[in-house]
């Protein structure tokens, strides 16, 4: 597993397509969505609207399984991170240790900045 | 048919086994299952063949190759880097393929963290290492309740972490498979890479259990 993402060099002048880059850093802090789309998502509902940090970027970037699932865009790959997310955060009347947590990987595409 | 009928009918010939009949006829899902098999083969998508031979691919698959990626794992720290490193890669180099376009990441246990994987969804698991998952971790109880109450989970099992170590639950959701790598057990520093694989077990690669120290007999 890739626990560090290694930026590439800023070349002056060289532009990134949309999507090319990661959007997250290892170690930033992040909301899951809190979104209920009708139809079978990937994203567990006992994690929508959690707040998690990035521990990885996963390379290489995957086939994004939601737009696939529905037949959209079929074949499009987008950057996905392993998250990590107390338990204690997810489930208020967490019995285990307070430094118990829960890891998962997130397409992009369910992820937003939080301002910390 | 009654084991009288069936002994007349054979004329008294010795059987060690109940006769097997299809008692039930095919439910929904059966039927479903092979009409769907029957027209994507009719339909050119795939033939009986490769069915075949994706079945023998899958039953190729057990916990023994599990067993044989971290007894390596546990003598070679090189080899240990790699696989931590990309858990994929590394079980290709033992010769395990990977049939599929899963990832597989490899989870650590020491004295300070515990992993344990699960998949709510449905029953995601790292079946080109593992082979196919037991009946339990497909089930409900286990996918909802590894997430919310992991410590009593791991104690019906008869797992009992310290408070100290955290676990870590790992939910597949989307390529990427999980593999635990348990810690080897104390008492097996004269054991050779051979005799460390048969002490690792399905459930300790799921993370629901920890290996214990080989009884002397075994240490021998």
């Amino acid at each position: 597993m890739k626990s560090a993402h290694t930026s590439p060099r800023n070349i002056e002048g060289v532009v990134p397509a949309f999507g090319e880059l990661p959007v997250f850093a290892v170690g930033q802090s992040v909301k899951v969505s809190d979104r209920a789309p009708v139809g079978h998502y990937r994203v567990p509902t006992y994690l929508r609207g959690k707040t998690a940090v990035v521990e990885a970027i996963m390379e290489p970037k995957a086939v994004n399984n939601e737009e696939e699932a529905f037949g959209r865009n079929a074949g499009a790959v987008r950057h996905y991170y392993r998250i990590a997310v107390p338990m204690t955060s997810i489930w208020g009347s967490y019995a285990g240790s307070p430094d118990d947590s829960l890891r998962i990987e997130v397409f992009e595409t369910w992820l937003e900045g939080v301002s910390e | 048919m009654s084991e009288h009928e069936h002994g007349d009918h054979d004329h008294g010939r010795d059987h060690d086994h109940t006769p097997i009949v299809a008692s039930e006829a095919p439910g929904y899902y059966d039927i479903m299952e092979t009409a769907f098999q029957e027209l994507m083969i009719e339909k050119g998508y795939f033939t009986a063949g490769e069915i075949r031979r994706q079945i023998e691919v899958l039953d190729s698959r057990n916990p023994a190759l599990g067993a044989k990626v971290v007894a390596r794992a546990w003598t070679d720290p090189d080899f240990k880097a790699r696989l931590l490193e990309n858990g994929r890669t590394g079980c290709e180099e033992l010769g395990i393929t990977f049939y599929d376009e899963t990832q597989l990441i490899v989870l650590e246990n020491t004295s300070k963290v515990h992993n344990l994987i699960v998949c709510t969804l449905c029953s995601c698991y790292p079946r080109p290492v593992l082979g196919l998952p037991p009946d339990w971790y497909k089930l409900k109880p286990y996918r909802a309740r590894a997430v919310y109450e992991p410590r009593k989970v791991l104690e019906e099992f008869g797992t009992n972490i310290p408070h100290d170590v955290e676990i870590r639950v790992s939910d597949s959701t989307a390529i990427q498979r999980y593999l635990v790598l348990p810690m080897r057990p104390a008492g097996t520093d004269g054991l050779d890479e051979e005799h460390l694989a048969a002490l690792v077990t399905r459930d300790a690669m799921i993370g629901v259990i920890q290996i214990q120290p080989p009884s002397q007999g075994e240490a021998a």
